[in-house]
């Protein structure tokens, strides 16, 4: 791919995308939320298509409009999100569109003797006849390579962090896949966030910053630091970024908290005025472990106290009454009523304290409502709109300001700045700067490393759902945090 | 009226900058296009009786009259008072497809306590009304808390759920009189529907204090908000502290409440308990939401929308009764009516965003 260009809606993606893979490559696609990569990835498989630039398939130029063509010139896929049909066999989802037929009927038997043999060279030792809902993760993703695999002609296989969502077995066993397809001669290109995933597996590797090309070549040539600096850029002022920071009383505790398989013993204070930070790679727990803190889920093991009294697992409004806030990662799934208005989204968490005899007081609503379009700049300001209209960023106004009318002592936000616009970006930071200021506590995850080393007193680093590290002042830097959670 | 009104700031709040507005009912009715529906075939058929009566075809309109207006009202009154607590429960995310046998039930309990005939059911007799009341409420409300239960508990599709209620509930009104029907009530119970309260008919001034009890109750309270909110997006719901499991088991409790009333109405006013009453009544109410704009997917809809949507199965009915207009075809109008109305309201809901 030769100098990709692609904008969104104005917004440049992609300036300058390159990406060079050989036969027998097993390529690593590196780079920062944000830096490009699944829109060159898009752009690639024909999701998405170039505004300026080429992709060159062994010296041709090719144009794909649309992913079929992509896939016709040999360009398969391995999507991070699977796309198997649960209720279906093994065999049937790997030859699905594709199914051996005899007079017009399935032929089941070819079916699943083809899959047999499919799998069996690719040294997968999966039943074709199990259901797919029933295998784990891990071999879903092997059959979804099969699948990919199962169209001869795929020569250039991507795969979209297939390692995230499996343990570091399966992620062994994926790799010796790549390195046998690879000797094969097809071309692998991988996307991952994992710095030692990289030097195992991969021997050559772009990476991209804001949408260009910073850096490429052989794996073997290059350092882990080296590529963690190429990656985050110098433009992150490295070290103690940080405030006066006089850790007020403990408000929440959390000891020992486990919920099988997402996270185990995760331990941590946090004070008065503190913001805590958790960060690490998708798939490390770090928005498992905010549900459980709110009570969304139950946890198997451990204890949470707020000001010294113990929360029970598992109750949402209990937590809420103890004074804990939740903003969840994805606010159309779990924030907002869409066919509710901007106002009735803001009281909701609140009616309870707005009623008499089970009426909601209509005056005191307003009046709630006002404050938290005023206090957060909600626009349009109208609270009779419906919520779904609104931008991004307004929409994630109204979830944080139905947080803030509850009156909390510690807000949990799940990547609260995600798809929002960098104006919204930096008033939702000083509102973090002034709840902090008033002496309540913020646990924040993100995925972006500049939010949390602007935002964060103390970051909690996360690896496979255990808590490998804390990284407070001069400590925390960008590169630290990155081959820590890599 | 609403933006002369000063504001009151509150505990928390400094007063706002923001025009104060109602944010409840009003602004989703934003759509008065079933309003506009309902008079425009008030209108036509009106006109065609006219051209009748003009022609000296018929000697006079009788279609429109007061007293045909309030037996409209009247033949709607049964399933209004269903379509009130099956948009309570559509709004939520669910369906009650219960509410037809549930209604068939409470109608036999309550037959069974007001009847001459004392071999009808082990226990029946002439007792006050105000029991056979009660016992047909209770009787209701229990089979609607027992769909909320397993709804909420099981996690099981409402659909299902209360499928399996319409089967059970239809049963056990049999298993009461071992499939007879409980006939010579006494003049109290019948007072449900065959009375009249200043001329106006028992059953629809019943209906219209249920309508507006459950106008209330949704538009008003801290419940209703609730059962917006969980219908809309459940998982929101239970990230704003609502305990999502008590408003489903309270949807659905209601809407048995309520046909319990509605046997009740449905026993007196035919004067007798049939175990076959209310079949497929569930339809017309699921209809009446539908058409009055309530969206299957919960989340959506309005009482007033509901009431219209009543109204317009009501109109047609006798409308094209009057006009000679045999049952069968009525029937295919009313089904191009349901799915003509979604459509419409589909389309513009994707022209509104």
């Amino acid at each position: 791919m030769r100098r990709i260009r692609k904008s969104f809606l104005g917004a440049r993606a992609l300036v300058d995308g390159n990406l060079e893979v050989s036969r027998g490559d097993i390529h690593a696609l590196c780079g920062r939320n944000g830096a490009g990569k699944s829109t060159l990835l898009n752009i690639l498989m024909g999701f998405q298509r170039p505004d300026e630039g080429a992709i060159l398939i062994e010296g041709r130029p090719v144009r794909f409009a649309d992913a079929r063509q992509a896939f016709d010139a040999g360009i398969a896929i391995v999507q991070q999100e699977l796309s198997a049909v649960p209720n279906l066999t093994v065999a049937e989802n790997i030859f699905l569109g594709a199914e051996p037929c005899r007079r017009g009927f399935v032929d089941f038997r070819q079916l699943n003797r083809n899959a047999e043999e499919l799998l069996a060279s690719l040294g997968f030792d999966i039943d074709p006849k199990a259901t797919m809902s029933r295998l784990s993760v891990a071999l879903q993703q092997l059959v979804e390579i099969a699948k990919a695999l199962s169209h001869r002609n795929a020569d250039i296989l991507v795969f979209d962090e297939p390692t995230s969502a499996i343990g570091a077995k399966d992620t062994f066993r994926l790799f010796q896949v790549f390195r046998s397809l690879a000797a094969g001669g097809k071309g692998i290109i991988f996307v991952t966030h994992r710095i030692d995933e990289i030097f195992a597996v991969a021997n050559t590797y772009t990476v991209l910053r804001d949408g260009a090309r910073v850096a490429a070549g052989k794996i073997r040539e290059i350092t882990r630091e080296q590529l963690i600096e190429s990656m985050i850029g110098t433009e992150i002022g490295s070290g103690a970024v940080k405030r006066d920071s006089r850790p007020g009383n403990p408000l929440l505790e959390v000891r020992n908290l486990t919920r099988a398989p997402h996270f185990a013993e995760i331990e941590f204070t946090l004070h008065q005025g503190e913001v805590l930070g958790i960060f690490g790679l998708t798939g490390a727990g770090r928005t498992e472990v905010l549900e459980t803190i709110y009570g969304l889920a139950r946890a198997d093991a451990g204890a949470i106290t707020m000001e010294g009294r113990l929360l029970r697992s598992g109750d949402v409004t209990g937590a809420m009454e103890a004074g804990i806030a939740y903003v969840s990662e994805d606010r159309k799934r779990a924030g907002l009523v869409p066919s509710a208005t901007v106002g009735e989204n803001l009281s909701l968490a609140i009616l309870r304290r707005l009623q008499k005899w089970g009426l909601i007081q209509a005056r005191r609503e307003r009046a709630a409502i006002g404050w938290a379009m005023e206090t957060l700049r909600i626009d349009p300001p109208d609270p009779g709109q419906l919520v779904g209209r609104l931008s991004g960023g307004n929409q994630q106004k109204v979830v944080l300001g139905r947080c803030l009318l509850t009156d909390p002592k510690v807000l949990l936000l799940d990547e609260p700045t995600r798809g929002v616009d960098v104006g919204a970006k930096r008033e939702i930071y000083s509102l973090i700067s002034n709840f902090t200021k008033s002496n309540g506590g913020v646990v924040m995850v993100s995925s972006e490393i500049e939010e949390m080393m602007e935002v964060c007193d103390r970051i909690l680093i996360l690896r496979r759902g255990r808590l490998v590290e804390t990284l407070s002042g001069a400590a925390l830097t960008p590169n630290r945090l990155m081959m820590v959670a890599g | 009226m609403h933006t002369e009104e000063p504001v009151e700031a509150p505990e928390r709040a400094p007063a706002g900058t923001v025009p104060p507005r109602r944010t409840g009912a009003l602004a989703r009715v934003k759509n008065y296009g079933i309003v506009i529906a309902f008079i425009l075939l008030c209108i036509l058929i009106g006109a065609i009786c006219q051209y009748r009566v003009a022609r000296g075809e018929w000697p006079e309109n009788a279609f429109v009259t007061i007293d045909n207006f309030l037996l409209i009202l009247y033949q709607v009154s049964i399933n209004g008072i269903l379509a009130v607590g099956m948009t309570m429960v559509i709004v939520s995310g669910g369906i009650d497809l219960s509410v037809g046998s549930v209604l068939a039930f409470a109608g036999m309990l309550a037959a069974s306590c007001a009847t001459g005939s004392a071999a009808a059911t082990p226990w029946s007799g002439t007792y006050p009304v105000a029991v056979a009341v009660f016992l047909a409420l209770l009787g209701g409300a229990a089979c609607g808390a027992l769909n909320g239960w397993i709804i909420a508990r099981f996690r099981i599709q409402a659909f299902i759920a209360t499928l399996g209620m319409l089967l059970a509930a239809r049963g056990f009104t049999m298993s009461l009189t071992g499939g007879n029907p409980i006939s010579s009530l006494s003049p109290q119970l019948r007072w449900f529907g065959v009375g009249t309260v200043w001329r106006v008919p028992v059953p629809i001034v019943l209906f219209l204090a249920v309508f507006a009890m459950a106008w209330v109750v949704l538009n008003r309270t801290v419940f209703g908000r609730y059962v917006y909110a969980v219908g809309g997006n459940e998982k929101s719901a239970r990230t704003s502290g609502i305990r999502t499991k008590w408003v489903k088991l309270g949807v659905y409790t209601i809407s048995g409440l309520l046909a319990g009333l509605a046997g009740i109405v449905l026993t007196a006013k035919t004067g007798s308990a049939q175990t076959n009453a209310g079949s497929s009544y569930e339809l017309d109410a699921i209809a009446a939401a539908v058409i009055g704009g309530s969206s299957l997917s919960g989340g959506v809809g309005t009482l007033l929308g509901t009431l219209f949507g009543a109204l317009i199965i009501g109109v047609m009915n006798n409308g094209l009764d009057i006009l000679g207009v045999e049952s069968f075809y009525q029937l295919i109008v009313k089904g191009a009516l349901i799915v003509g109305a979604v459509i419409a309201d589909s389309s513009r809901a994707r022209a509104d965003v």
